[in-house]
């Protein structure tokens, strides 16, 4: 239960961040740790070096953008989930953000865990990395090499692989804002609050007067990649639609028939909350 | 192959502790054998028990999840530092340790010194907790003796002993 030897390195800049990782094939980056330690401790993982950028300035941002499609939150990859969460101005502009926070593990490891590291780690088990694809939002990275923007639909290789080459850092995610007449929800079911989610399933959808124009959901925990279902032409029975592009897999925590149940419960149920959001939010109480 | 050993410089409960440590020792490690600061208690080692939490710049963290290396610019409170006064035996009881006594929220003791810092830092955001919120703070540690019953009165205890120290 200890981690194997490794060499350290606590950079000041980004450059020389950069400049170390490029340096060392079997390098990896420490942020927050709350992913990362356990696999190191476990020796599931035995990096030859970490590349703490925990003392990197100007990573700590949580930003609120307006303006069309750059409407939305940028996250520096040093802001702690419990500082996203705790943003009031971030959960006014995409309020997807604190409803999926406040499920991601306990508070404890949220002070020290940071979102885009979450990211990263790639975990379908985890709630941001389903959230940033469902949300349609992106990844900046950097490297010696440059910088590039990884839409969250090409970020996610697999379990616990994201598509970041090996000398590249992940600075910042962008999260689109909620566009008027839009909703959203959240809700999953876990054996203790905290624990990881057997299922978990978030929607997004989008009202022009009372009709649902678009109806997308998000499935954590399900299959062993976040995946997205649009559901827009399947109002009727969405969670039908939902199981035909889902892989429920079994593991020690629930069979994949009983994940399927979960699907078949929660999904009727979230997307009527998102509905309810969005005519809540167009100012049209509704009476269910 | 020897391992590459850091000066590291800890601030532990207001003290400075000048330490070696190689830059896998876990910060858990570094408070127990290094600093000889036996209080945190070291469980699971993957960040679920929640009994090496201690207080980091003010907010809990588990310190199984942390390298010492890392928490150079910390000001790090471990269950030590919790008592009122000089740190020592003679010192007096926080409210929450005061709590835990009043209410017999300990039995064998293992958990108890990362509840203590957990519900230390959760009452001071929010220092009126009701049941539920008070659940809530303490759902990320476990215990195996209590059923957590008496540490849920402990918590609303803390608060009230909190309120009337003032």
């Amino acid at each position: 239960m200890k981690p194997a030897p490794f060499a350290y390195l606590r950079p000041s800049t980004l450059e020389e961040a950069l400049a170390a990782l490029a340096g060392e094939q079997g390098a990896k980056v420490l942020a927050g740790g709350q992913s990362l330690v356990p696999l190191l401790s476990m020796r599931l993982a035995a990096p030859s070096m970490l590349v703490d950028i925990n003392a990197l300035p100007d990573l700590g941002h949580i930003t609120v953008t307006a303006g069309g499609d750059a409407a939305g939150v940028r996250i520096g990859a040093l802001a702690r989930h419990a500082d996203v969460l705790a943003s009031a101005e971030a959960a006014e502009a995409q309020p997807l953000l604190a409803l999926a926070l406040s499920h991601v593990a306990h508070p404890t490891i949220r002070n020290r865990g940071t979102t885009v590291g979450s990211l990263v780690h790639a975990d379908a088990a985890a709630e941001m990395p389903m959230v940033l694809r469902l949300l349609e939002g992106s990844v900046d990275v950097a490297s010696v090499r440059g910088r590039r923007t990884i839409p969250a639909a090409a970020l996610f290789a697999g379990p616990l692989e994201s598509t970041l080459a090996h000398d590249e850092i992940a600075v910042e995610a962008f999260f689109p804002a909620l566009p008027a007449g839009a909703g959203v929800a959240f809700e999953e079911i876990a054996r203790r609050h905290g624990d990881y989610a057997l299922v978990g399933v978030a929607a997004v959808v989008e009202l022009d007067g009372d009709e649902v124009t678009r109806a997308r959901l998000g499935y954590v925990s399900v299959s062993d990649l976040p995946v997205v279902v649009d559901v827009t032409d399947a109002l009727g029975d969405p969670a039908t639609a939902a199981l035909a592009e889902l892989e429920p897999a079994d593991d020690i925590h629930a069979t994949a028939d009983y994940r399927a149940h979960l699907v078949k419960v929660l999904t009727p149920r979230v997307l009527a909350a998102a509905i309810d959001h969005a005519r809540t939010r167009a100012g049209k109480v509704t009476s269910r | 192959m020897t391992e590459e050993v850091h000066d590291v410089r800890l601030r532990v409960n207001g003290s400075v502790h000048e330490v070696q440590v190689p830059a896998r020792r876990l910060l858990s490690d570094a408070l127990r054998h290094d600093c000889g600061l036996t209080g945190t208690h070291v469980g699971c080692e993957h960040g679920v028990c929640g009994a090496c939490t201690v207080l980091v710049d003010g907010r809990p963290m588990r310190s199984c999840l942390m390298f010492a290396v890392s928490a150079v610019d910390a000001e790090i409170t471990t269950v030590e530092g919790l008592t009122e006064g000089d740190g020592s035996a003679q010192g007096r009881l926080s409210p929450v340790q005061q709590a835990f006594s009043d209410c017999h929220g300990l039995q064998c003791g293992f958990c108890t010194p990362g509840f203590l810092t957990t519900i230390t830092a959760g009452l001071r955001d929010n220092p009126d907790p009701s049941e539920d919120e008070a659940r809530e703070m303490i759902a990320g540690n476990l215990c195996r003796c209590t059923g957590y019953q008496n540490i849920v009165k402990s918590v609303l205890r803390a608060s009230e002993i909190i309120e009337e120290r003032g």
